[in-house]
């Protein structure tokens, strides 16, 4: 006696969440079945195996069914053929579109092309994270890439506006895009040790200071571009190295400005001078897009001036740029122009 | 009644991309209606287009608006080839041609294709406007309403009861005209989809202008059906029960000023009607017109008013009060003579119906069913209705005879059904004979001060349990006792019936599903040599699913069956037979005795031994089951009475000191109520087979209940959350070890897992009770069994038992005492017609303690006990219902009961009837059957609820899936399926929403009575 076919369909679909995550999380029937049995659900309700592999197929199959909606989440909201809660649909989209910080770390500032795609492989064995997982996230990324790519506007509310997403991960959507768009180089080791976290951070004071969106509200359409013009006048910044006056003034402006924010305040105020021509240097070479890309290597070499102070524990965020959250010296505070 | 049909077309969205070079779509829409088509322009490029039509016009005879569906096709216009169509929407107008449904139609609509499932939607206006017209001759029968509900309908009362309507209609089949050969599968598909939808408009109307002959306004019940016979026809055909509705007050006039209905509601939350106070009061009360503002004890008094305003339809004889109503004897002759007169005018006392207003069922004499094998290929004519008509009366007939025999004159919850395999067809038929009150049956014989009397006098709560056959010859071996509620009239020791539990029945402790499962393998052969052989399976078969559902029944220690549903499929090589229904415990039968084994072979030890040891388990079975369904007969009426042994005869000596009727003394002689086990014997592995499987039924997890009928006896407090569902199994068997034994084992396993798997899914619904179970069975193919199963989901309350249990009781209480007494006339009045008697004084004590023991059943005691669970749950499970409003999409329940828990129906806006072919080339690609299928039922869910949404409605009661057909062709990467919906459109208003707008006083009543619950924890 084999089961040819086996269906259950509810008037308003059921979503189990633990499901939902294994399914997620690219497990196969079999894998799911298996650690759904050590998780002694079967006990709890009485069950045999024979059921709980129905249920699982049951379910791959109805979400399988609901990933082509979830592609364009408004669909999901609108459409007829499947009753979900609106709090159920919400949870949908906001798993469907969260990621493993493992696997972002990966390809975040890479191209979101076929190539990256067929090195899912590689990042899968690396992070642990199953290639199905990977598949997912990866396709999320380009899919959030592709529509926002073109348009005016925020990114964040575009992102929010076409995916539906809460406003915590379409921030995120919106620092994994403006990555990938740059190509921002991550991936070398003495950038291990930042999180996405920290990138986040970072691109988002990009997208609202060095874009072109940045600059004219009217002309919106480029949040995902840097300003070009912005960068060539970086080169101007030579002289705040070249002038001993003005280098003091910028010492002291500084010094102001973050008298009593930053733990590591007289580390920096000894090393101001350092500090300020790594900064500068990176600054003015920004004209090449290979610059560009390399900004955030070049960037984090000030790290071996924070590396001789042990790691201040009162950190929110992990890593030797958490301490400037408020005000990353490395970045000019606003375009000059 | 001619009428002019006007639709709007507005937008169009998620539309399929047609052109791949662009990604868009050039979309344009066809509507048509009969022979008329208009068409909307050309939205160039879009997937999401805004028509905006203007009102496209369609003047129509009345005839054809019942008739025609309105059809809306989308295209994707194409300059150069041919327009490609995108997909369909069949709006069915019918609900816009009476008053009080729906005014419009209009909203989103799932744009279907056979081939490709659905492919966007279409924003879509229909209005139709009607002219008055009063030809007598007319063909038409705008007006008349149909429910698939099976009672009467939550917001109407029930004037006349007038019978059973049916109708037969029949055509050629599409997919076997020889056209198919040449056309597209999708061609083919639309055709069919169209014929089916016309031929149900066309069977609706001729069953409505039966229902106007006679003087009905409404069909209760409604029932369509389609057999599919292949190369003879395609038959459609539809059974219902006529009735003249009253609704209960405007709708509007209804939200604020229902206080009496909802509270009562909220009391005994499943009272079938809703307040019977509107019901005491006389026919065609001109409710409209009064303010619906009394309360429940003013509209007594209005009740003389009313009868004296005549302005009922129904004129009144001259009924002397006082004839009729005093003398409780003849009053029954009377009765009897009445219901007689009333039924025999009819061809076919038969009703669909299986909830009925209160009274109007005196006795229930047991299931009848019929059933006849004819072989499709010899229909004479088969283009004409003629023969199929007549082997329908052919079967009504022997259902007739059959309740007869049963001495009632009347069939009850009665259905018909088919099963055809090639050129066989069974036909079956069945019921629950009954002798019904004529107080709703016939216009004026029997009114007023009479009506009055028979809500008084009839033991309503035991009164249906009573035989209502002549013991002297009764149809069949039975074993009698005096009725354990009222102890004067006979009942007997199991009762089968097809209906609901009435609602004022006194059930002990809870119910559950029983099934019966039976295959038997037959061979393969052709036409006569086949038809013979299934006709002598038959009744073999019928025997012992009988047997089975008896021994079920006894093994969970239960007495009674409900919503039995038997259902023999025919296959190519087997017999399938599916029984279904809900055991209970009524209080007014006997205890139930146990099972009992007998080997055959005595002289074995080790045999003996297993014997012994499989009796000691089938007696522990019955006994936790009886532990888990609560069935804690009363014990102190068996103390009073001991066993049903000595009981007639100790009452015997008291009937005989006093009075010495010979009634009274054959009756006695008759009653050898063996309280008996039921013996099993064992003389053979299959008898060994049979008993073994009598104890793999694994109940339900703790936590979940099923049943088959409408509601789940000793369960009353509901929550709102529901859960409707359809799941569909089908399993190959391994043609190698193709036993009987196998077989059975194999359709047992398919059930029993099929049941475990939804327990194991709807688990986040615990407590919970599965309703309307319903299960069906086919087989598609040799080695193929299609199981389809349909039921809701309905979570209770544990915590919030007690307070309801508590009203029930001491309702249930005031009622035994006040039934005692009428009771207690009643016997005595007629000792007094028939000799000078004298008064029974200890009879009546004993009667009154027994009864009000009774009255109390044990079960509820335990639920006390439950009430120590943590409090606050309850609170918090009603409160976290879902907020359905902010959703983009309003969410339309969907629900095979006649009810909404927690809600209250304001409005029915018409039946939905829909038939959906589905077709796919790529099986493969969309996921393999279960995939197919899966998104299918998903796809006819959806439509149903956008017709709904569009009628205005947020629910579809009474919903049922009467036909799933699926064949499958893996080899060819096809497969094919053909579902047929049906149910009733309604708005319904949530309770907790209504007390927000009606007065205080409800509200003020059910905190008093929460604070009487909990003061009595």
């Amino acid at each position: 006696m084999t089961s040819e076919l086996d269906i259950f369909v509810g008037n308003t679909t059921l979503i189990d969440e633990d499901m939902y995550r294994l399914w997620l999380d690219g497990y196969l029937v079999t894998n799911a079945v298996a650690l759904r049995v050590r998780s002694g659900i079967l006990e709890q309700m009485g069950s045999t195996a024979a059921v709980l592999q129905s249920d699982t197929m049951d379910r791959y199959r109805t979400f399988h069914m609901l990933e082509r909606l979830l592609h364009a989440p408004p669909k999901l909201l609108h459409q007829l053929i499947f009753q979900i809660l609106p709090s159920r649909q919400a949870l949908l989209i906001e798993r469907y579109y969260a990621f493993d910080e493992a696997f972002v770390r990966e390809v975040l500032g890479k191209k979101l092309s076929k190539g990256t795609k067929k090195d899912l492989d590689d990042i899968s064995t690396i992070t642990g994270i199953t290639l199905k997982s990977c598949r997912r996230q990866f396709d999320n990324f380009k899919r959030v890439f592709k529509v926002v790519e073109e348009m005016r506007g925020s990114l964040v509310d575009n992102i929010q506006q076409h995916f539906l997403l809460s406003d915590q991960l379409a921030r995120d959507y919106a620092a994994i895009v403006f990555f990938a768009n740059n190509r921002f180089e991550t991936g070398k080791k003495k950038l291990q040790y930042l999180s996405f976290g920290d990138f986040a951070f970072s691109a988002e004071l990009m997208i609202q200071n060095w874009t072109l969106g940045a600059v004219d509200s009217q002309m919106d359409d480029m949040h995902m571009d840097l300003d070009k013009e912005f960068l060539q006048d970086l080169k101007e910044l030579k002289l705040l190295v070249a002038d001993k006056d003005l280098l003091d003034l910028h010492k002291s402006l500084v010094c102001t400005a973050l008298w009593g924010k930053l733990g590591v305040f007289s580390e920096m105020k000894a090393n101001f001078k350092n500090l300020s021509r790594g900064l500068v240097n990176v600054a003015t070479k920004l004209t090449h897009n290979k610059d560009v890309r390399d900004l955030f290597r070049r960037a984090v070499l000030p790290k071996s001036v924070f590396s001789v102070c042990p790691l201040p524990r009162w950190l929110p965020t992990p890593g030797p740029l958490g301490p400037l959250h408020g005000h990353p010296p490395w970045l000019p505070p606003a375009p000059l122009s | 009644m001619p009428g002019k049909l006007k639709v709007k077309i507005v937008a169009g969205r998620h539309l399929p991309v047609m052109d791949r070079a662009s990604d868009l779509t050039d979309a344009f829409v066809e509507v048509k209606f009969g022979n008329t088509t208009f068409k909307t322009d050309v939205y160039l490029k879009s997937l999401n287009p805004q028509w905006n039509s203007e009102w496209f016009k369609f003047e129509v005879d009345d005839e054809d608006l019942q008739d025609e569906p309105l059809q809306i096709t989308v295209l994707d216009h194409d300059t150069y080839s041919a327009n490609d169509a995108i997909g369909k929407v069949y709006i069915d107008i019918d609900p816009l041609l009476y008053s009080e449904a729906a005014t419009v139609i209009s909203g989103w609509f799932p744009i279907y294709d056979t081939i490709h499932g659905i492919r966007g939607e279409i924003n879509v206006v229909v209005k139709v406007d009607l002219f008055n017209d009063l030809n007598r001759f007319r063909q038409s029968s705008c007006g008349v309403k149909f429910f698939c509900t099976t009672s009467i309908p939550k917001c109407y009362r029930a004037v006349i009861i007038h019978g059973f309507v049916e109708e037969l209609v029949v055509n050629e089949d599409p997919e076997y005209q020889w056209i198919d050969r040449i056309r597209t599968p999708r061609a083919s598909n639309e055709a069919r989809q169209r014929l089916i939808s016309l031929m149900s408009g066309e069977l609706q109307r001729k069953i409505g202008l039966k229902v106007l002959e006679m003087r009905g306004n409404a069909v209760v019940g409604y029932l369509q059906c389609f057999d599919l016979e292949g190369e003879s026809g395609l038959v459609v055909r539809a059974i219902g029960t006529a009735c003249t509705l009253d609704k209960l007050s405007s709708p509007a006039a209804f939200l604020p000023a229902c206080n009496s209905p909802s509270k009562e509601m909220k009391e005994i939350p499943f009272n079938e009607d809703p307040n019977p106070n509107t019901h005491s009061s006389g026919p065609s009360t001109p409710l409209k017109n009064q303010t619906y503002s009394f309360s429940p004890s003013k509209s007594y008094s209005r009740q003389s008013s009313s009868s004296d305003t005549d302005l009922s339809l129904t004129p009144k004889t001259g009924m002397g009060s006082g004839s009729a109503g005093k003398e409780g004897g003849p009053f029954k002759a009377l009765l009897r003579q009445q219901t007689q007169s009333a039924l025999e005018q009819r061809e076919f006392p038969f009703f669909t119906l299986t909830a009925f207003p209160p009274g109007f069922l005196v006795h229930v004499g047991g299931v009848v069913s019929a059933r006849s094998v004819k072989l499709l290929d010899r229909i004479h004519n088969p283009d004409e209705p003629e023969t199929r008509d007549a082997w329908w009366a052919e079967i009504r007939q022997e259902i007739k005879s059959h309740a007869k025999a049963l001495g009632c004159h009347a069939v009850v919850g009665y259905s018909e059904s088919t099963s055809i395999c090639e050129e066989v067809c069974i036909l079956s038929a069945s019921g629950t004979a009954a002798v019904l009150n004529p107080r709703f049956l016939q216009d004026g014989t029997v009114e007023g001060c009479l009506e009055q009397r028979l809500e008084e006098n009839l033991p309503t709560r035991c009164g249906f349990c009573h035989i209502p056959y002549d013991e002297l010859n009764m149809p069949f071996p039975a074993h009698l006792t005096y009725c354990y509620n009222c102890r004067k009239q006979k009942v007997p020791d199991v009762l089968f019936t097809t209906i609901d539990l009435p609602t004022d029945a006194t059930v002990i402790g809870k119910g559950c599903l029983i099934q019966a499962r039976l295959c038997r393998l037959k061979k393969k052969a052709q036409a006569e040599a086949n038809a013979t052989a299934i006709s002598n399976l038959l009744p073999f078969m019928e025997y012992e699913v009988h047997t089975q559902l008896m021994n079920k029944l006894k093994l969970k220690g239960m007495n009674a069956l409900f919503g039995l549903r038997i259902q023999i499929t025919v296959g190519e090589n087997m017999l399938m037979g599916l029984a279904s229904a809900t055991g209970v415990y009524l209080a007014a039968l006997p205890t139930p005795g146990g099972i009992q084994i007998a080997g055959k072979t005595p002289n074995d030890g080790s045999y003996e031994q297993h014997i012994s040891h499989m009796q000691k388990k089938i007696n522990d079975t019955i006994a936790k089951n009886k532990e888990l369904y609560e069935i804690n007969p009363p014990e102190i009426s068996e103390e009073i009475i001991g066993s049903p042994i000595p009981e007639p005869r100790q009452r015997s000596r008291l009937l005989r000191s006093q009075s010495e009727s010979s009634d009274e003394v054959t009756e006695l002689d008759l009653s050898h109520g063996k309280k008996d086990a039921f013996v099993l014997e064992i003389d053979d592995t299959d008898a060994m087979e049979d008993v073994h499987s009598l104890l793999t039924d694994v109940p339900p997890p703790s936590g979940f209940y099923s049943c088959n009928t409408e509601i789940m006896p000793g369960i009353n407090n509901w929550t709102s959350e529901i859960q409707m569902f359809t799941s569909v199994r089908v399993i190959r068997l391994s043609s190698l070890n193709l036993t009987n034994q196998a077989l059975n084992k194999n359709f047992n396993d398919l059930c029993e897992n099929l049941l475990k798997s939804l327990y194991f899914k709807l688990r986040s619904m615990i407590p919970c009770c599965l309703c309307h179970v319903n299960f069906t069975v086919s087989l598609p193919e040799d080695e193929l069994i299609q199981v389809t199963v349909t039921a809701v989901a309905i979570t209770f309350d544990k915590n919030q038992a007690l307070q309801t249990t508590k009203t029930h009781v001491e309702k249930s209480l005031q009622r035994a005492s006040t039934d005692n007494e009428e009771l207690l006339q009643f016997p005595l009045e007629l000792c007094s017609d028939s000799l000078p008697s004298h008064p029974l004084p200890p009879a009546k004590e004993h009667l009154e303690s027994a009864s009000s023991n009774s009255g109390i059943p044990a079960a509820q005691r335990a639920v006390t006990v439950e009430k120590a669970s943590p409090v606050g749950d309850g609170n918090f499970r009603n409160r976290s219902a879902p907020p359905c409003a902010n959703s983009t999409v309003g969410v339309v329940k969907m629900t095979p009961l006649s009810f909404i828990p927690g809600a209250k129906i304001t409005k029915y806006l018409g039946i939905i009837n829909m038939f959906f072919i589905r077709e796919t080339t790529s099986l493969r690609e969309e996921g393999g059957v279960s995939g197919f299928l899966h998104a299918f039922i998903a796809e006819v869910f959806a439509m149903v609820r956008a017709h709904v949404a569009a009628l205005g409605g947020n629910a579809v009661v009474s919903y049922i899936m009467k036909q799933c057909v699926f064949m499958e062709n893996p080899n060819k990467n096809q497969a094919q399926c053909l579902i047929n919906v049906s149910g009733d459109a309604v708005v319904f208003v949530r309770e907790s929403d209504l007390e927000v707008v009606s007065t205080q006083q409800p509200t003020a009543n059910c905190q008093s009575s929460c604070t009487e619950g909990e003061v009595t924890t």
